[in-house]
């Protein structure tokens, strides 16, 4: 074993990482991890998959109801899987210490936020670009519309911004589990009701002026929601 | 190197210290012993700016926290009882992540060095969760110097360690993490503390309750010198 240690002149100054940089790092350093095991992204999919397969047995539907119900079924599905998804995703940034790992690296703590809003964001974006086809399949209904899927979007970065804060916040509890839907769903129904009527909107083809509202409301809070979660990330994570 | 005045950390009614005086020169290692809730962890969490203090200044290689407390963090490292590593990350892939983290440059080679100095040179490509406990450990100091820092604290590293691996850590914190630095470290092992640090801070009902440096116990032992500082 070699340990003499001869210090570098790179290492010897150490710089101050950058924002984007940072962003980037916990961006890949999550995807890497969740490459490996897969156990995020398959409890997240198994889980989807079991609710629409749930709801169509369960719904003996005609194909009008079907369209009225579609956009409520596809937003409790990813609401519950993004829940899965969340919590696992701090657990595993707790367990072994880690989130003191990267609340110890010299960047501003908003970037490793913003890291993990993007890769729990990626892994709900995953899951739903499966569900998806599944959904359609299953429900004879075509959701490859682009106004659906920029709703899906949207839809999806309030639910990652808002819950990456939350799942920060009670992954410091015992019962991380159980607080975080208790805590997500009331803070977050602002943007799935919104989701839901933009959705059923398109769904139900009806004119974009009339879709508009939700669909401004759901921006609007996706801004609000991240720029509330940007400002108190730090005081959140720091004891 | 570390300057600490009238330090006083509360957790809502409960204070866990109350006025802490501290101070570290360059160069010196500090063991910071005490009994369990002491405050000594919650002490550490503050010198590596993972929590607010209540009261009182706190200076660490220059940078007053908690305002510059990025600029602390740049030149800290820290090695605690959890090995703050991705189980599903390799060794390398670790400590790539770190460098990015911490904007180091020519960070392949830094890497390669830090696991020969530790090491896991030929584990670099194993993933952490296959690791033991004790090369975890290893592993957990290499990340904790590869941005080369000037201090360095350790928080209870001994924990859940055999003879073994805990005699392969001693050598690993002197020859890596300690020399040429600012130590300071929390352990309920009184025999490695007195063989690695050069002084001796006992806290207790969360103030430093006796100091005393190495060269001042050669007539008494660490153990005597513990037992009178928590009875006084």
């Amino acid at each position: 074993m070699n340990i003499t240690e001869t210090r570098t002149a790179a290492a010897s100054q150490p710089r101050q990482g950058s924002f984007i940089k940072a962003v980037s790092a916990v961006v890949w350093k999550d995807l890497q991890a969740e490459f490996r095991s897969r156990e995020l992204f398959s409890a997240m999919l198994v889980f989807s998959l079991l609710i629409i397969l749930i709801f169509n047995f369960a719904l003996e539907l005609d194909v009008k109801t079907r369209q009225s119900v579609t956009s409520g079924v596809l937003w409790a599905t990813f609401a519950f899987a993004g829940t899965l998804g969340l919590n696992r995703s701090m657990a595993i940034e707790k367990d072994r210490g880690c989130m003191d790992g990267l609340l110890l690296a010299p960047v501003d703590r908003s970037a490793i936020y913003f890291g993990k809003v993007i890769s729990n964001l990626m892994f709900m974006l995953i899951v739903e670009v499966i569900v998806l086809p599944v959904y359609s399949v299953l429900y004879s209904i075509n959701l490859f519309q682009p106004g659906l899927l920029l709703v899906i979007l949207l839809g999806s970065i309030g639910y990652a911004g808002v819950g990456t804060l939350l799942s920060a916040m009670s992954v410091q509890t015992r019962t991380r589990d159980i607080l975080l839907p208790i805590l997500l769903f009331p803070v977050v129904i602002p943007v799935i009701l919104s989701a839901v009527k933009a959705s059923g909107g398109y769904l139900e083809g009806l004119p974009f002026e009339e879709i508009l509202s939700p669909l401004s409301l759901l921006i609007a809070y996706d801004i609000i929601f991240i720029a509330v979660a940007f400002m108190v990330f730090d005081n959140v994570v720091e004891e | 190197m570390i300057t600490v005045k009238k330090l006083v950390k509360r957790f809502g009614l409960k204070t866990v210290l109350r006025g802490v005086d501290f101070e570290v020169q360059p160069g010196e290692f500090v063991a910071l012993l005490g009994p369990n809730g002491a405050g000594k962890t919650t002490f550490l969490r503050i010198l590596a700016s993972l929590s607010r203090p209540s009261l009182g200044q706190v200076t660490v290689a220059g940078h007053q926290l908690p305002h510059e407390a990025a600029a602390v963090r740049a030149r800290l490292g820290v090695v605690s009882h959890l090995p703050l590593l991705y189980g599903d990350l390799t060794a390398e892939e670790n400590l790539r992540f770190y460098a990015r983290m911490y904007g180091i440059a020519d960070s392949q080679l830094r890497i390669t060095e830090v696991l020969e100095m530790v090491g896991l040179e030929n584990r670099r490509h194993d993933l952490v969760r296959t690791f033991s406990r004790g090369m975890q450990q290893r592993l957990a100091i290499g990340r904790a110097v590869l941005h080369d820092p000037e201090v360095m604290l350790f928080d209870e590293p001994y924990t859940g360690l055999d003879q073994d691996a805990s005699a392969m850590l001693d050598e690993v914190l002197k020859t890596v993490a300690a020399k040429g630095r600012t130590v300071v470290m929390t352990s309920h092992d009184l025999a490695r503390a007195e063989d690695l640090a050069t002084r001796f801070d006992i806290l207790s009902r969360g103030v430093i309750a006796a100091s005393a440096k190495h060269e001042e116990l050669q007539n008494s032992n660490l153990l005597s010198f513990y037992k009178e500082a928590l009875a006084a």
